[in-house]
């Protein structure tokens, strides 16, 4: 039974006194706890399901060494890459990047399908918190998936510098965030998990497939050139594989503005999409 | 604590404007045990989701604690502790965690929530299963768990919603057991809304829902001492059931029932009634069954929510 009245009380007292208001650097910081804490709980619940984390590698070392490895060295038309397998590695890395991102989003729907969400919903602390929070948990995820790939490199033959590494590494990191950022600005309003996988088909696997992850984007058909420029994961795919294979389509600064504009815009909608009705 | 004032929710649904909650007042004190019961879609769980900041009112304000809902909900939220209808909890999470979570959330420091933890797991009988992951638990121990995380922040207003539904009748007495405990430790006030009337008739203040509104809002007794000084149940056999109603009509224009089914009237005793042995030998000698009873919540609820069923002659 309880037995501490004295504590309970004193905190009370503490409690009933007229509040003053909280200044900003309090709310600041009662935000950023809440934002830990909604990372550490999607750290752990990672960690808890390492199965399924194993699982999600399956996809990109099956297109990797699979498709990859059939297409390797095969002369298909004008234009295209002399080896294959590298070619799609930078474009396969941003692929789990992409798919695990969006995949946060699906576990915004599992958490209001499971009652959670509410629970986050009435914490004190506000819904940019929340929606940051979730982003940092999600794309977490994603670097991890992202890094694991990177370091079957050398299975390949590629063997990048310290510095090729440490530019892929934050390539990823503005991609995972943005990308998860999509993610949870599409779970805002979803309410069944299976509307969310529909949906998902309908966004995640067009972005993929146009950003020319598997292709160069050189002489394309028109309609397809024009579609794959207004693919956000475009501009990721092209600085990974500059940064590893040396040349670039665009260049670098519209490739890091067009990213991070995407994610700071999926941000805004976020964080729109989860105030109060 | 709690002043609601001509609060109002419409959404639109399907293309249809609905008025969830219309225009509803009422002030809860600090301290106090106050219920809202209603029949399903009176716009009760859409009353406490805007109390608990979950949505935000169409029209009307609302005040915990003094602060406006609308203005200040995180500081309304460090003060309340919500227990949802369906279950919250991180079911790929240990019951220790979940309360770890929860007091994080709030802001707790490290001390304080081992320490409240410990204390309520204990208080609700799961310490021994803290570190199992919440989807190995039984509904009640998950709705155990659920109270005493709520608790867990020392809320001045525990906000409760359909909080025993689905539960057996030992998990439902001990829910209430630590409720009160906590009630008394620390003068929470609790806001309920229920199916099971009974709980409602242990609270304070009891404000009956229909259709959006508040129909009636008093303390449980004089709730009951509304319907008058006692409820009649004739069981009549079917064939003669005209007859008897007819007789109700003519002599004590009884209209309504709060009850009727093929064989059985129940309705409040009409005030013109001096005793009931008066009352029986006045209706015709055709009944089966007679009985006066005090009225129970259930009857002040039938009465106000339910269809009642009107004489057709």
């Amino acid at each position: 039974m309880i037995n501490e009245p004295d504590q309970s009380r004193l905190i009370l007292d503490l409690l009933s006194e007229p509040e003053q208001s909280m200044t900003s650097y309090a709310h600041l910081r009662r935000d950023l706890r809440g934002i830990y804490t909604l990372w550490l709980r999607d750290v752990i619940r990672l960690w808890r399901d390492r199965v399924r984390l194993i699982g999600s590698f399956i996809q990109p070392i099956l297109f990797l060494f699979v498709l990859g490895g059939g297409l390797k060295g095969r002369v298909l038309s004008q234009g295209s890459p002399s080896n294959y397998q590298v070619f799609i590695f930078p474009g396969i890395i941003l692929m789990s990047i992409l798919f695990t991102s969006s995949f946060a989003g699906m576990a915004v729907v599992w958490d209001r399908e499971m009652g959670f969400l509410k629970e986050v919903l009435v914490a004190p602390i506000s819904r940019t918190a929340v929606v940051i929070g979730k982003i940092l948990g999600g794309a977490s995820n994603s670097l991890i998936q992202g890094l694991f790939l990177l370091a079957l490199a050398p299975f390949l033959k590629v063997f990048p510098s310290v510095g090729q590494i440490l530019m892929m590494f934050g390539v990823m990191v503005i991609v995972s965030l943005s990308q998860t950022a999509m993610g949870i600005a599409l779970s805002a309003r979803m309410s069944s998990s299976q509307g969310f996988m529909v949906l998902m088909n309908f966004i995640v696997l067009p972005i993929y497939f146009l950003s020319g992850a598997m292709f160069p984007l050189t002489h394309l058909p028109i309609w397809l050139s024009v579609l794959s420029q207004m693919d956000p994961l475009t501009y990721g795919v092209d600085l990974m594989r500059g940064i590893l294979l040396g040349t670039f389509y665009y260049s670098i600064y519209r490739d890091i503005l067009i990213i991070m504009f995407f994610g700071i815009l999926m941000l805004y909608i976020s964080v729109r999409q989860f105030q109060r009705d | 604590m709690i002043q609601v004032n001509e609060l109002k929710k419409e959404y639109i649904q399907k293309g249809q404007m609905i008025t969830a909650v219309n225009s509803i007042s009422f002030e809860v004190e600090k301290g106090e045990f106050f219920s809202l019961l209603g029949p399903n879609g009176a716009g009760k769980t859409t009353t406490i989701s805007i109390l608990s900041t979950i949505l935000s009112p169409t029209s009307g304000n609302v005040l915990i604690n003094k602060i406006n809902v609308e203005e200040d909900p995180h500081k309304i939220r460090q003060h309340i502790g919500v227990i949802f209808q369906d279950p919250s909890l991180d079911d790929r999470l240990s019951a220790q965690e979940n309360m770890d979570f929860h007091g994080r959330l709030y802001g707790m420091s490290p001390a304080d929530r081992l320490r409240r933890s410990e204390l309520l797991l204990k208080m609700v009988d799961l310490w021994d299963r803290k570190n199992s992951l919440v989807r190995t638990f039984s509904g009640g121990m998950k709705r155990r768990l659920e109270i005493a995380r709520g608790l867990m922040h020392r809320p001045l207003l525990l906000i409760l919603d359909e909080p025993t539904i689905g539960l057996d009748p030992k998990s439902r007495r001990d829910i209430w057991h630590y409720i009160h405990e906590a009630r008394k430790e620390w003068g929470m006030t609790i806001l309920l809304t229920t199916h099971y009337l009974e709980e409602a008739d242990g609270a304070d203040r009891v404000a009956i829902m229909n259709k959006g509104k508040i129909v009636a809002m008093d303390t449980p007794s004089k709730l009951k001492q509304s319907l008058g000084p006692g409820l009649v149940t004739l069981e009549i056999p079917p064939d003669k059931m005209d007859q008897v109603k007819n007789t109700l009509l003519t002599f004590y224009d009884v209209r309504h029932f709060s009850l009727e089914t093929e064989s059985t009237l129940k309705f409040p005793m009409p005030s013109s009634v001096s005793s009931p042995a008066v009352f029986l030998q006045s209706l015709p000698p055709v009944l089966t069954g007679f009985s006066v009873g005090t009225p129970t919540l259930d009857d002040v609820f039938i009465s106000l929510t339910g269809d009642q069923q009107s004489i057709n002659i």
